[in-house]
């Protein structure tokens, strides 16, 4: 183990760091460094990720009763809209690349930068921009088409769908540069004696990411066009009044945003993939395999977008190979869940915070994974199509995978980023209140949307009641768990740096540079000769 | 060490164009060749989606997409690709011309590629107008008096979003030309040093490369 560096004693002995370096906002707004724009986009996507959650304790306010409790039908339709397209566009998509990536990776691949570091700072201010437009489409009175904006509807209702669609194609370009920089970065800039396989996994999985991103994002930027070049001119190509065709913006949407809930998913594979060998003391099990299967998810999320429209009218033939082949990215999904837990077989597990946020994504994330498949199933989701099944199913894909995944990075990166350690006691206690909350809040739309509860309504029949009371009171769970772990780490801001270089004596090459990283990541550029996971104990290697 | 002296070692190992985080000129060009040909990509899908929606229409409508057609003037469409092609290739000798360090024949060649843009911009203005004028318009303004098969609309909504953005990335490609000949003429480029006039063209053999696809599918379909 490092010795502890000797922060704070003497300010004026302390080496600077990246944070410390430069000061004034100006060093700030303007800085190149991958490591502050990483950070300003962490502070922004959780900025997202409040307003988002915001809208979702709003929507289940909502529904804790039959009928009006809270607000009128078409501001419940504005809050969930919000709510979508604010933790999609806004939080989703950039929070574990573009925040976590965007600090860790150049680090872990012994880089100074990424490829790109002015495209880098494009990126991030673009991203506000497309997040400002969103911000005032709710003030010039909220849309109300859901975040998928489906046609005819988003272009014959009124308010400002233009704007929020025209907002979503900015925030693709910021999306876009990311991939870019990433793959540059990752082809160009591995330090000497990096190989492809002895890159940390968490780059295998950005790289698959990339690619999503960079494929399938302008088809999203070309639809959206489209939708506002409708609502503008009426060119008619979606408007079955003229002749145009709905289900073709549906072919569209999906073409993007199947492959996307990817390129969500994708990045935080990779995170479990660094938490969970370095919290079993153990190599991972099957880095290849992990490797690969990153990979071969990104090849097949092209192919499955059909699987939406299953009650669209779309041929049964079309319906039947979309269905074989959404069962495929099964295959490599169930590869690396059962890596992981290889790898923790006769592990020293050690239940830090990041490895209770690891454990609750494997959970979590495999039974948000299953009941996919029973989704894909074609005659089961003629039954559960639009039903609460498919939220369930999808928050159990997205909050309780990749959310809880970019809480064990943002927990395992913490001391990294800020050189401060956070409690560890409240970090357990804010872990047991969000994994009960999701539970609680997840579980019983599974039951509601079996029973046929439709998605999306803002009144039910009564029988429904007691479910939607238990998933609201879960949500309270689960909101308390967050701002919990807000107050902690927040907190742990106050203190004097206190993080040693390596705090959970892990082996990534972020972890051989000191807390916070200066600068240019590493005083002497590293050369790498062994593996990414090797946790043999360091005397027997050397 | 003083610094003086320090920045001047630093300028033997480090020269000014290349950036700090790059340990060799060779590596920043091959990173910004790979970064070009990913954003060249996405133009292609974005172009992609008009393309496959074109595809749909048109086999939803073939006969008003066929004499929807015959409004387009295929003699300028030919020129228009004669300029764009010719363009291209003048583009090939600026980038032959500062890989040789040559100042001057790179200035001109890409004066002459920016100049033959311009031609096609205007071309394209009087094939606008004429439109406009007929009446030819994509979706509500569709207001063409003449005989017609019902769904001639659709073409020309296809036609002007998919020329128009085409259009945009001339006007992109334009800016791009300007501010290398901007930089060329300041004297940024050497034999050493020309990684931007290799970048932007091959963005602009792209846009002329799209040209060469809506070419035959809007002047010369039946």
């Amino acid at each position: 183990m490092q010795k502890i560096e000797e922060f704070g004693a003497r300010r004026g002995e302390v080496p600077p760091n990246y944070l410390t370096a430069s000061r004034g906002w100006r060093s700030w707004i303007f800085t190149l460094d991958h490591k502050r724009i990483g950070v300003m986009y962490l502070w922004s996507v959780l900025a997202a990720f409040l307003l988002g959650g915001i809208f979702a304790m709003l929507v289940r306010l909502e529904l804790l009763s039959p009928g009006k409790t809270l607000m009128e039908a078409d501001q419940y339709n504005r809050a969930f809209t919000l709510h979508g397209a604010i933790m999609i566009f806004l939080f989703i998509i950039p929070a574990i690349p573009a925040s976590l990536g965007n600090f860790a990776l150049p680090i872990m691949l012994g880089a100074k930068d990424v490829a790109f570091p002015r495209l880098n700072l494009a990126s991030y201010w673009i991203y506000v921009i497309g997040a400002s437009m969103a911000l005032a489409s709710m003030f010039f009175g909220g849309v109300d088409t859901g975040w998928t904006f489906y046609t005819p509807y988003s272009t014959a209702t009124t308010g400002p769908v233009s704007l929020l669609t025209l907002a979503a194609f900015v925030l693709g370009f910021s999306s876009i540069f990311t991939g870019i920089n990433f793959i540059a970065t990752i082809h160009k800039l591995r330090a000497p004696g990096m190989s492809w396989f002895k890159m940390p996994l968490f780059a295998w999985a950005l790289y698959a990411t990339s690619i999503i991103q960079i494929l399938a994002t302008p088809v999203l930027g070309i639809t959206l066009l489209l939708i506002v070049m409708e609502r503008a001119f009426r060119v008619g190509i979606f408007d079955p009044a003229l002749g145009g065709d709905p289900v073709l913006f549906q072919h569209f949407f999906w073409f993007y945003s199947h492959p996307a809930v990817y390129i969500m998913i994708l990045p935080a594979m990779g995170i479990i993939s660094e938490v969970i060998p370095a919290f079993s003391r153990k190599t991972i099990f099957g880095y290849k395999a992990i490797a690969y299967s990153s990979v071969a998810i990104a090849f097949i999320s092209f192919l499955v977008w059909g699987h939406h429209m299953f009650t669209s009218g779309q041929s049964p033939l079309a319906s039947a190979v979309f269905s074989f082949l959404t069962f495929l990215v099964a295959i490599p999904s169930a590869i690396k869940v059962f890596n992981w837990v290889a790898t923790m077989y006769r592990g020293s597990i050690d239940l830090k915070a990041p490895m209770l946020y690891g454990i609750m994504f494997l959970l979590l994330f495999a039974i948000g994974g299953l009941t996919g498949l029973f989704l894909g199933a074609l005659s089961v989701d003629v039954h559960l199509h639009d039903t609460y099944f498919v939220v369930a199913h999808f928050h159990f894909v997205m909050m309780g995978g990749v959310t809880i995944a970019f809480l064990a990075g943002l927990h395992y990166w913490w001391p990294k980023m800020f050189g401060r350690l956070y409690s560890e006691k409240w970090a357990r206690v804010a872990a047991l209140l969000i994994f009960v909350g999701f539970n609680v809040t997840f579980l019983p739309q599974f039951l509601m949307g079996s029973r046929g509860m439709p998605r999306r309504y803002y009144n039910y029949v009564a029988e429904f009641q007691p479910l939607h009371t238990v998933s609201t009171i879960g949500s309270w769970i689960l909101a308390v768990g967050l701002f919990l772990v807000a107050a902690y780490l927040l907190a742990s801001l106050r203190k004097a740096p206190d993080a040693p270089a390596n705090p959970w004596d892990a082996r990534g090459l972020e972890w051989t540079t000191p807390s916070p990283p200066p600068v240019h990541n590493f005083d002497t550029t590293p050369v790498v000769t062994r593996g990414p996971y090797d946790y043999r104990p360091q005397e027997v290697v050397a | 060490m003083s610094e003086a002296t320090n920045s001047q070692l630093a300028d033997q190992v480090h020269p000014p164009y290349l950036q700090h985080h790059f340990a060799e000129p060779v590596q920043q060009f091959e990173a910004a060749k790979i970064g070009m040909w990913l954003f060249l990509v996405t133009e292609i899908l974005l172009f992609g989606g008009l393309f496959v929606g074109f595809a749909v229409m048109h086999s939803r409508y073939p006969e008003a997409f066929a004499s929807a057609h015959h409004h387009l003037d295929r003699a300028l469409g030919a020129l228009n690709t004669v300029v764009l092609l010719v363009s291209s290739f003048t583009m090939a000798l600026a980038v032959a011309a500062a890989r040789a360090g040559k100042r001057r024949a790179l200035i001109g060649c890409l004066v002459l590629t920016l100049t033959l843009a311009g031609v096609f911009l205007v071309v394209k203005y009087f094939e606008y107008s004429h439109k406009f004028h007929e009446g030819l318009l994509p979706g509500r303004f569709y207001s063409y008096k003449g005989p017609s098969v019902p769904g001639e609309f659709m073409f020309f909504s296809f036609y002007f979003l998919m020329t128009g953005l085409h259009a945009l990335h001339v006007l992109a490609g334009m800016t791009a030309i300007s501010w290398l000949i901007w930089r060329a003429r300041r004297g940024d480029f050497s034999a050493q040093y020309y990684n931007p006039v290799d970048l932007v063209g091959l963005y602009w053999h792209l846009v002329d490369m799209i040209w060469i696809y809506l070419f035959p599918l809007l002047y010369l379909i039946r």
